[in-house]
């Protein structure tokens, strides 16, 4: 798969670059000057605490806020410049529920198409592909509302899938789901990146994060740290990665207090 | 799941088209799976048709006023300022919802969508105003049995008339909700709005009858773009058109329409429960 988009040859498209973001809710300010960039076709976790500003980077990602300070691109194309090329390469999974529980599973991927301005024909068998996918194809019929937790979860990823995007943001998308259902999500997103989809995890749970994951740490909104797992395992001295994110944090929150 | 190299640009008209009636279908099936709604949305009108129209014949005369021509009973009267009692109450309802869906997340799987965000507004505000449009002719249909009955041409002519006045009170109701915080505001919101709107115009009384009691009244009456979009609704239901009100309830749609997408900001919910400007406001 091409990194490349016409007009940016001499450039090294990534797949997601944050520049220099800063965002505050009045005088709270809940991201600053974070940057980071997921490369094409990679995994990175963005792990951090709750209240980090991990919601938030994914609220600007997103463009549901607007990027006052800073710069987001998606394989190169401005979130604020040009939103509709960044979104339409963009696949989303919210921390909250999205879906319309009262439309059955199927209707909630049509709708989804229709907002991305897929035809019928074209969305039906996109559908039918990701809901296979999904392991969702005998609930095509059913509700929402009939689905468990873990299924709500994997028909939201199949649905983020839809429109064929090449990024797929994910908002702690395992948070209240039981250990099974957990593992079968992350192994599921997991195998996309072999089909060439670049994926941002977010979470705070240490456990889901695999020892050649990109991680990418924020604390208090600052980035601390955007290395490999492994490298910043051996790198802080400590034993396992749960131990390695206790002792940054403790040594940034260290830092301020002083 | 095999990606392709992905060199997509822009958005075809067709592509708009397939949002477009996207917005509409999904409006449509959750109004008609909720049939309480459905339900609620007809008893308000034929209670006051019923009821209060029926209980007050006697003592609110009409004399012959334009569009009709010859005496009318007050049921006949009231009608169309009950069809846009409809459109006003859903008008505001549709806003309720949006509230609803940015405080629960639904909002945002329509706001990333990669088409443009005044676009996809708009569309809400069409689909909010279809439904609103089924609602009335289900209305005029059970009045047509209560001897409501406008020329068989007016059923026609007022399609239009309910397109435009329902664009207009979806838009004020649009505007409303972009200014809203939080869920809980919306309750005052609609008593300070729905309320006034409705009964400062020409919706129960004909306006000459208010400037006989009060002529500032009256011209609030005037002011008021609900009772336009009455007499746009009854002119239409007579094949007529009022030129006065139809350029008001253009001209208010169009104002609003703007006002409720520069207004627009998916943030503000969020930020309310972040704790941030306006927090716990």
């Amino acid at each position: 798969m091409s990194a490349r988009e016409p007009g940016e040859i001499m450039t090294e498209v990534r797949a997601l670059d944050i520049e220099r973001v800063s965002h505050a809710y009045g005088a709270r300010r809940a991201l600053d000057d974070v940057s980071f960039a997921v490369p094409v076709g990679s995994f990175a976790v963005l792990l951090g605490l709750n209240g980090a500003g991990k919601s938030t980077l994914l609220s600007l990602v997103t463009r549901l806020f607007a990027v006052r300070h800073g710069r987001i691109r998606i394989f190169g194309h401005d979130v604020e410049r040009e939103p509709g090329e960044a979104l339409r390469r963009l696949g989303v999974v919210f921390q909250a529920r999205t879906l319309d529980l009262d439309l059955s599973v199927r209707q909630n991927l049509a709708y989804h198409a229709a907002l991305h301005g897929i035809g019928r024909r074209r969305a039906r068998a996109r559908a039918d592909q990701v809901l296979a996918e999904a392991g969702l194809a005998d609930r095509a019929g059913d509700k929402a509302r009939n689905l468990s937790g873990g299924q709500m979860r994997r028909l939201e990823i199949a649905r983020a899938l839809l429109h064929e995007p090449r990024l797929l943001v994910l908002d702690e998308p395992t948070v209240g789901l039981d250990i099974k259902a957990r593992a079968d999500i992350l192994a599921h997103v997991r195998s996309l990146v072999a089909a060439g989809v670049a994926v941002l995890w977010t979470t705070h749970l240490v456990d889901e994060v695999a020892a050649d994951d990109a991680v990418i740490v924020l604390h208090r909104g600052r980035v601390l740290a955007h290395r490999p797992a492994a490298d910043l395992v051996r790198e802080t001295g400590a034993t396992d990665i749960r131990s390695a994110f206790e002792r940054l944090t403790r040594a940034a929150d260290g830092d301020l207090a002083a | 799941m095999k990606v392709a190299n992905d060199t997509r640009r822009g958005f075809t008209a067709a592509q708009y088209a397939i949002c477009f009636s996207g917005i509409v279908w999904r409006e449509g099936l959750r109004f008609l799976q909720q049939r309480e709604r459905f339900l609620s949305a007809l008893v308000r009108p034929l209670v006051w048709l019923f009821i209060f129209a029926a209980g007050f014949r006697q003592v609110l005369g009409v004399s012959i006023i334009p569009p009709y021509e010859t005496y009318v009973l007050y049921e006949e009267y009231i009608t169309p300022g009950l069809v846009a009692m409809i459109q006003l109450f859903n008008g505001m309802q549709s806003s309720l919802a949006m509230v609803y869906d940015r405080e629960m997340g639904n909002m945002r799987t329509l706001l990333v969508s990669p088409l443009p965000r005044w676009y996809l507004l708009a569309c809400k505000l069409f689909a909010g105003t279809a439904v609103s449009v089924l609602q009335v002719y289900a209305f005029l249909a059970v009045a047509w049995f209560w001897e409501i009955r406008p020329p068989p041409l007016g059923y026609f002519a007022v399609l239009p008339a309910l397109i435009l006045s329902g664009l207009m009170l979806g838009a004020l109701g649009m505007m409303l909700s972009s200014l809203i915080k939080q869920l809980e505001n919306f309750a005052g919101v609609m008593n300070f709005i729905i309320f006034p709107m409705f009964f400062a115009s020409s919706a129960l009384y004909p306006l000459w009858r208010v400037r006989e009691s009060s002529t500032l009244l009256y011209d609030i009456c005037n002011l008021n773009p609900f009772t336009h979009a009455v007499e746009l609704i009854r002119f239409a239901l007579y094949a007529r058109i009022e030129w006065v009100a139809l350029a008001v309830v253009c001209g208010c749609a169009i104002a609003f329409m703007l006002a409720a997408i520069l207004a627009y900001d998916p943030a503000r919910g969020f930020m309310t429960r972040r704790g941030g400007p306006g927090g716990g406001a």
